[in-house]
Formats: structure tokens, C-alpha cells, sequence
């Protein structure tokens, strides 16, 4: 590992993703229109009382799925393209590769979710109890995963369309069962376990803790839980990760 | 004598249940210029891939600078340019050989002169995806000549390119060699073999003639490398051994 080559990858993904002005435009203003939609939706229901219960989990899914996608599509890009194999020839490590991307990822979920977030509380009266800035620490956190996890299953991916197909395969599960459609322990008790052990679960609860409560301990133990799974993910992604391919 | 910067015995590579390479064994020497030529699919690539360490052997070895290839102290000596154009095309040029030469740890002062090398001056600041095929292998080129390497593998560097710039690629090749590296250029155009000091010829994952192009052309008694080339296929297996 090497703090320079870290930041060396980093910074060109956030260079690429710059020049890249729809993709840019897309990665902060789409989570913005569709916490929007989710408000509007329930506008004339419930008083609010929906959207307060699945908005917070809403920002835990944004940038978790979309990390998720756009890593393993540039993981592969940069595999099909030659530049990993070129890296990897080159005093480059494994995990310098994988942390580059994950801050880069991370520094745009940071954007991304803070402007979510202010708009959801500032605007459209997402009630929350616990502090609000904890709100984009845990989306941060889910970012991360969301990369982490995107990067170790571009390992078994060998074209786009399989990357894109692992989306449904890993992400939907752990959408449908992180307790935004049924609360946890109303699960099938089989169904239950299986959430106890998906990351998404902890960030969805994350998140749901900080509009009920203001003490911040309990958040901060699922933040916790969030980002050993991230830590997880890139130290499997590291190991899949081969200088020498067939 | 010269030592010899890249020593392969007995080399074995498959690829998906094929044997790719057949046992193959070679040397380069420091400070020369070794041409690999044959016909797309022979192995060139595998070949290269080898030397670099970025593909897994079956058996043999591939040692360079006295190490087995791809051990980290060889990843700071050795330039590589693979056939895919391995820079990132939304980036610009100048922003692309920033990021290596960060990876590499080299002074920035080496960005401009690997741009002027390749002849890229006038389009640094372009974004690589807006260039033609040939400026953007050679802004891939760049990239290898970034860190001063002690051997510099170029898989197919001049594909497409302006006969005057190939001219001044390989004018550029031999300066490289002069200053004590060794440069390892495959091709599939056999009339660049006379450009190199020693050649490989290789026709399906074997070496059929490991000389200089002017013995080559002498033992075959023909007068270019691509009859040569027809001479040691078409001949008997005797008159190939007795080459390699």
C-alpha cells in the first residue's frame, strides 16, 4: 500500500467522472428527483407519516445501488481496456487500486447525499430526530459498501451485461429484505436471519434509528457494522484481484 | 559480452485447454533491440504478457534481470504497452501520463518529454477518445517511456502509424537501446524486421528462427523476412531447428 498511488487513483476517477457531465449531472441530481417523487407520492396520504418512515431508508438505498452499478461498470471498463493489466505490471497495489476507488466513490456519495439529504429535511420536511449531519455519515458509509461490494463481484464478471445482471442478483435481495417493505423481526424467521446477514440491513436501520431517536449510539454501532462489511468486501475484492490472469 | 536482460527456458502457457506457447526458450540482451514476428494468434501477445508477469505460466521460466518476471522489484523497470490502446480515453493526454507518472513515482518533468518522444506536443491537452487510432497508441506509448525503463515491451506499437512517424518511432527504439535497455517490439508486419537487431520469428506458439534479420535472410537465401519467413514454414523441420 502506498498513500501516493491511493490518491493517484482516486483523483483520476474523480477527473473522469468530471469530464463526464451527464454522468455527473445524473450522480447528484437523480437521487434528488426521486426522493422528490417519494414525497409527492404520498402528499395527499398519510400526512408525511410514509415518507418520514421510508425516506431515510430511500437515502440509504441511493447511494448504496448506484455506487454498487457504477464500480463494477467501471471496474470492468478498466479491465477490458487494458489499463488494469497495465497497473498491475506497475508498482501498484492491489488494495491502492481498491481504496482509490472506494474514496473517490465516497467523496461523491458525500456530495451526492448531502444534497439529498438537505433537501429531504430542508425542503420537504423529512422529520428527523437524531442529528441530520449523521444522516450523510451513514450514506457515506453505504457508498462505500456499495463500491466495495461493486468492485469484489466485477471479479466474476466478464462483460458488461453480466456486471449490470449482478445488480438484481445482489442488490434487490438486500433491498426487499432490509426492513423498508416488512420490519425485520416481522419476517419469516428463516427470512429474517438471511437480514441479519446482509449489509443493507444495518444502513436501513442506520437510518431509521436517526428519525426515531436522538441518541446516536445505536447508529453509530450499524455504521459500524457497515463499514466492516465494506472492509469485507475490498479485502475480497484484493484477493480476487489477480496480476496473473490466464 | 552483453548480459542478458530477459532469460526464457522452456516456456509453456495455455490459454482456455489450448497450448498457446509450446516450450518455447530465448534470450535478449541488454542494450538491444529484439523483433517478435508472426502472424496474428501465434502468441505474440501471450508471449508478452509472460515477460511483463501479468500471464500465468504452466511451466518454464521467464526470468528477467537475473528475477522471475513480475516480482515487485522488476515492476519500476519495465515498461509495458499492451495491444489495446491502455490509457483512459476520457481523460486528456497530459492527464493520463500525470496519473502514471504518480503511480510511478517519476518526476513530473518526465510527462513533457514522454508528450514530445511520441510526438504528441500539439494534442497534450486533447482528451484521448477525440484522437485518431495512432495518436492514441502512441499516447499509450508515452506512458511506457514515463518511467525510464530498463526493458520496454511494445505489443504491435506501430500498428497504423504514418510511415514517417514509424520511422522515427524506431529511430527512438535504438536511443533507448544505446542507453543500455532492452526493447522487446513484436509486429505482424514482417517488413519491420530489418529495423530490429535480433528477431524471433513464431508461427503458432513455436520459434522457427531466433537470429539477426541479415542471417535469417542468409540461411533461408531469400532476400526479405517475409519469403524467409515462407522458406522456414514450408522447409523441413531440420532446417528450422538448426535455425533456432
Amino acid at each position: 500500500m502506498n498513500p501516493r498511488i491511493t490518491f493517484a487513483v482516486a483523483t483520476r476517477v474523480l477527473t473522469q467522472i468530471r469530464r463526464d457531465h451527464r454522468t455527473a449531472a445524473m450522480l447528484l441530481v437523480l437521487p434528488c428527483l426521486l426522493i422528490t417523487l417519494l414525497w409527492w407520492m404520498f402528499k395527499d396520504t398519510g400526512g408525511g407519516v410514509v415518507f418520514d418512515r421510508l425516506g431515510p431508508g430511500l437515502l440509504a438505498l441511493f447511494p448504496f445501488t448506484i455506487m454498487f452499478l457504477v464500480t463494477s461498470v467501471t471496474t470492468l471498463r478498466e479491465r477490458s481496456s487494458g489499463t488494469l493489466e497495465r497497473l498491475l505490471a506497475m508498482p501498484m497495489g492491489k488494495l491502492d487500486f481498491l481504496l482509490g476507488y472506494a474514496i473517490a466513490f465516497g467523496v461523491v456519495a458525500a456530495v451526492q447525499s448531502a444534497l439529498a439529504v438537505l433537501l429531504a429535511v430542508g425542503v420537504l420536511d423529512l422529520d428527523v430526530q437524531g442529528p441530520v449531519w449523521l444522516l450523510t455519515v451513514v450514506a457515506i458509509a453505504d457508498a462505500v459498501l456499495g463500491s466495495a461490494l461493486g468492485l469484489f463481484v466485477s471479479a466474476f464478471a466478464t462483460t458488461e451485461f453480466q456486471a449490470v445482471q449482478f445488480m438484481p442478483a445482489f442488490v434487490i435481495p438486500q433491498i426487499l429484505l432490509c426492513g423498508l417493505f416488512v420490519a425485520r423481526d416481522q419476517l419469516p424467521t428463516v427470512l429474517e436471519k438471511v437480514s441479519d446477514v446482509l449489509p443493507l440491513s444495518y444502513a436501513t436501520d442506520a437510518m431509521q434509528t436517526l428519525t426515531r431517536t436522538t441518541s446516536t449510539g445505536d447508529v453509530w454501532q450499524n455504521v459500524g457494522v457497515v463499514a466492516a462489511f465494506a472492509l469485507a468486501a475490498l479485502a475480497l475484492g484484493a484477493a480476487t484481484l489477480r496480476r496473473r490472469t490466464p | 559480452m552483453m548480459k542478458n536482460a530477459v532469460e526464457v527456458r522452456d516456456l509453456v502457457v495455455r490459454r482456455g485447454g489450448r497450448e498457446v506457447l509450446k516450450g518455447i526458450g530465448f534470450t535478449i540482451a541488454e542494450g538491444s533491440v529484439m523483433g517478435l514476428l508472426g502472424p496474428s494468434g501465434c502468441g505474440k501477445s501471450t508471449l508478452m504478457r509472460s515477460l511483463v508477469g501479468v500471464q500465468q505460466l504452466a511451466s518454464g521460466s521467464v526470468e528477467v534481470f537475473g528475477e522471475e518476471a513480475g516480482s515487485k522489484a522488476l515492476r519500476h523497470r519495465i515498461g509495458y504497452v499492451t495491444q489495446e490502446v491502455s490509457v483512459y480515453d476520457d481523460l486528456s493526454v497530459t492527464e493520463n501520463l500525470k496519473f502514471f507518472a504518480q503511480v510511478l513515482g517519476v518526476d513530473g518533468a518526465r510527462i513533457e518529454e514522454a508528450i514530445a518522444a511520441v510526438d504528441l506536443v500539439s494534442h497534450k491537452d486533447a482528451v484521448v477518445g477525440h484522437l485518431s487510432g495512432g495518436q492514441r497508441s502512441r499516447a499509450s506509448l508515452a506512458v511506457a517511456l514515463l518511467g525510464d525503463p530498463d526493458l520496454l515491451v511494445l505489443d504491435e506499437p506501430t500498428v497504423g502509424l504514418d510511415p514517417v512517424l514509424r520511422r522515427d518511432l524506431w529511430k527512438l527504439f535504438h536511443e533507448i537501446a544505446e542507453r543500455g535497455a532492452a526493447v522487446f517490439v513484436s509486429s505482424h508486419v514482417m517488413d519491420e524486421a530489418d529495423r530490429c537487431d535480433r528477431l524471433l520469428l513464431m508461427r503458432e506458439g513455436v520459434i522457427i528462427a531466433d537470429d539477426t534479420p541479415e542471417r535469417i535472410r542468409e540461411k533461408t537465401r531469400t532476400d526479405d523476412i517475409e519469403s524467409a519467413f515462407l522458406a522456414l514454414v514450408e522447409g523441413t523441420g531440420d532446417q528450422a531447428g538448426e535455425m533456432a
